[in-house]
């Protein structure tokens, strides 16, 4: 495998990709909305949001699938607008529909995209053990990819992305509708792509994925809000802290708590309420004191550690109160 | 150019295994021609012989009998039955059994006698108008040729010697002597067949990968649109070319149809009909995006045409001025002209270049559009 190492690209100086003020509209809709971001080699970069926020969009534009409206980007050093065919010679993409062929076998699947990804005939071989070990598949190379599992697919399609070693891989939300243990999987083989040089453009709405990345930026509504690694965007909670209220009346709650001006912010967490507040033991002492005089009971209430979803949840309170 | 076979080549396999794991479209591929076949070989003949044909004798003497049985001896009459009053006939004729009535009046051998002329009752089943016409020309052939036996004996019995009929007119049909229609069906066919499968089993693969997300990807990668068409087509190609073999083989040995030109001429017709209906039916695909529509359009603008407008069983010739001018745009039309040539005359390419021009010319058209087509972004 000593080939995987050195991934070609245009330029070796380039960003993997640079995205220039970039905007796409469907007609009156604003798909992506003044778009600048840079990827640098070799990193994971997480696209994170709703459904709808233009994170899909963005990545077929990347990808020549759709035609920018204003702006540019470049993608290994490429015009996505200018040089698609260089730029489709320089990508993976796996897109969330699977999208490989159901009625054919591992093995053919694999010699279908080697022959149009236009893998040179000495090195077929060699490719293809390498996308069965990666798929974990190799003992089931005559298998119709209709009969495997779904967390298999996933690797086959991934492996399939590869096979003419592209440095960069745009995976949109490849792990949609994967149980938890083949998703973890899925990202240690992210992992190890990662490690041999391939920069990993990944888009998901799973907050628990966000950790796995470099970076992240959060798309909502068409625009990037937030950018940085995950580490920095839960310190970027901006040195509040977070405690975890679990009541039987959570409504009620809620109600007491939302406009107190100790508590920054009040939002139901799993079964319970999550609260923003600038001191944690003035926050439970004046959590305490409203429940109590409410008659409120409280099961539990203690400072805990930010998750992901709740930098989110923040960051998108934080946009619609513009 | 390597980068372009490779694809190609990736492109013309998948597509074969596609066709090979869907016992459906293979079936299409196969059944369809084989019934087509047998229906249009066997059950349409526009010829028309062995008529029902019921006779009214009301004369029933020697010279009546002797009438009935020239139109016995005639294999377009089929003679099932004699009566002798018009209430049996008339009943044949409702029920189906007969299509015609041959009414032989009561004065027939008299009115003979005294050479006087007679008149023949021939009633039609008009339902069936196009039958009923032509068997009312045959009914006339036959009491014409009467006459003249009947004329000839009288003129023997005044000692005038065989008298010779002043003009004779003497038919010769070239290349379908015996005016068999399937003589012609069957060439025809062999377009038809063509057409529907081209552009049926064509129709529904590009749709099939835009409805499944994998066009998608193709447009990712690498893979160029002339790539993806030559690919899907070539692999396409075998099939019609196997569909063209089995239907010219049945056409040839069990139908008996002559082949006078040559394989090699009806292989390069074949081939350039095919090209043009293969991508038809991609431009099709690439258009609907969804199989259902596809089949639907491939199948209207496949069979209709080829069917009604080429000339397959109705003479341009006798259609309005507009349709005719909209037929000049139909490849069947000129396919056809080509293989009714190559089987019945053995036409060369001195005949045939310009209906191949324009079968080259449609097809390099039509690829060219497709291309075009495929080469857009997703919206």
């Amino acid at each position: 495998m000593s080939t995987t190492s050195h991934v070609a690209e245009a330029s070796v100086s380039a960003p993997a990709v640079s995205i220039q003020r970039l905007t796409k509209r469907f007609g009156d809709f604003v798909a992506v909305r003044d778009v600048s971001l840079q990827v640098a080699r070799g990193e994971i970069f997480g696209f994170l949001g709703p459904n709808g926020a233009g994170k899909s969009t963005t990545i077929r534009i990347l990808c020549g699938l759709l035609e920018p409206t204003e702006g540019s980007a470049t993608v290994a050093g490429f015009d996505v607008a200018r040089q698609p065919e260089q730029v489709k010679q320089s990508i993976g993409y796996m897109s969330q529909k699977f999208s490989l062929y159901d009625d054919l076998t591992v093995a053919e699947n694999i010699d279908f995209f080697s022959g149009i990804y236009g893998v040179a005939r000495h090195l077929r071989a060699e490719r293809k053990s390498l996308a069965l070990e990666l798929s974990g598949l190799t003992e089931r190379q005559e298998a119709l990819t209709r009969n495997l599992p779904g967390g298999f697919k996933q690797r086959l399609a991934l492996a399939c992305a590869i096979l003419h070693e592209p440095p960069v891989l745009f995976l949109d939300e490849p792990t949609s509708g994967v149980d938890p243990i083949a998703r973890r999987d899925f990202w240690e083989l992210i992992y190890q792509l990662s490690a041999k040089g391939h920069t990993i453009f990944v888009s998901t709405h799973y907050m628990d994925e966000a950790e796995y990345c470099n970076r992240i930026a959060l798309m909502y509504r068409g625009a990037v809000i937030a950018l940085d690694s995950p580490t920095a965007l839960k310190r970027h909670l901006g040195g509040s802290s977070l405690l975890h209220l679990d009541t039987p009346d959570l409504l009620k709650a809620m109600e007491t708590l939302s406009g107190v001006d100790d508590i920054e912010d009040v939002s139901v967490f799993g079964g319970g309420l999550h609260l923003r507040v600038k001191d944690s033991q003035a926050g439970v002492a004046v959590t305490r004191r409203l429940l109590d005089a409410a008659g409120i009971p409280i099961h539990r209430l203690e400072p805990v550690e930010a998750s992901m979803e709740d930098v989110f949840v923040s960051l998108i309170e934080a946009e619609e109160r513009k | 150019m390597t980068a372009f076979l490779r694809r190609t080549r990736a492109i013309a396999r998948k597509e074969f295994l596609h066709i090979l794991r869907d016992p459906l479209s293979l079936a299409m591929a196969l059944a369809i021609p084989f019934f087509m076949l047998l229906l249009f070989g066997y059950a349409l003949s526009l010829d028309v012989d062995h008529v029902p044909t019921v006779i009214v004798d009301s004369n029933r003497t020697p010279q009546s009998r002797d009438f009935i049985s020239h139109l016995q001896g005639s294999r377009y009459f089929d003679v099932i039955d004699i009566v002798e009053s018009y209430a049996p006939a008339e009943q044949a004729i409702q029920r189906g059994k007969a299509l015609v009535v041959i009414a032989i009046p009561s004065d027939f051998s008299r009115q003979i006698q005294l050479g006087n002329s007679v008149d023949i009752q021939v009633l039609l089943d008009g339902s069936d108008s196009n039958t009923a016409n032509i068997a009312f020309g045959y009914a006339e052939g036959v009491v014409g040729a009467y006459n003249a036996t009947v004329r000839a004996v009288f003129a023997n019995r005044r000692g005038a010697g065989d008298v010779a009929p002043a003009v004779d007119v003497t038919t010769r049909v070239w290349y379908n002597p015996d005016l068999k229609s399937k003589n012609f069906i069957v060439p025809g066919l062999i377009a038809v067949i063509l057409q529907v499968i081209a552009s049926l089993l064509t129709s529904l693969t590009i749709a099939r990968e835009w409805e499944l997300g994998n066009m998608e990807l193709l447009l990712s990668t690498p893979v160029r649109p002339r790539e993806l068409i030559l690919g899907k087509m070539s692999a396409f190609v075998v099939i019609g070319l196997a569909d063209a073999s089995f239907a010219v083989l049945v056409g040839r040995f069990f139908f008996g149809v002559p082949l006078r030109g040559s394989l090699l001429d009806l292989g390069i017709s074949v081939l350039s009909f095919l090209f043009g209906a293969l991508c038809w039916g991609l431009l099709i695909s690439a258009i609907a995006r969804n199989q259902l529509l596809a089949y639907q359009m491939g199948l209207l603008t496949s069979f209709l045409p080829s069917f009604l407008l080429s000339g397959f069983l109705y003479a341009i010739g006798n259609m309005p001025v507009p349709i005719q001018a909209i037929s000049y745009i139909v490849p069947s039309r000129y396919f056809i002209a080509i293989l009714k040539g190559v089987f019945l005359k053995d036409i060369g390419y001195s005949i045939m270049w310009p209906q191949l021009v324009f079968l080259f010319l449609y097809a390099a058209l039509v690829f060219l559009v497709a291309t075009r087509r495929l080469n857009q972004k997703l919206a």
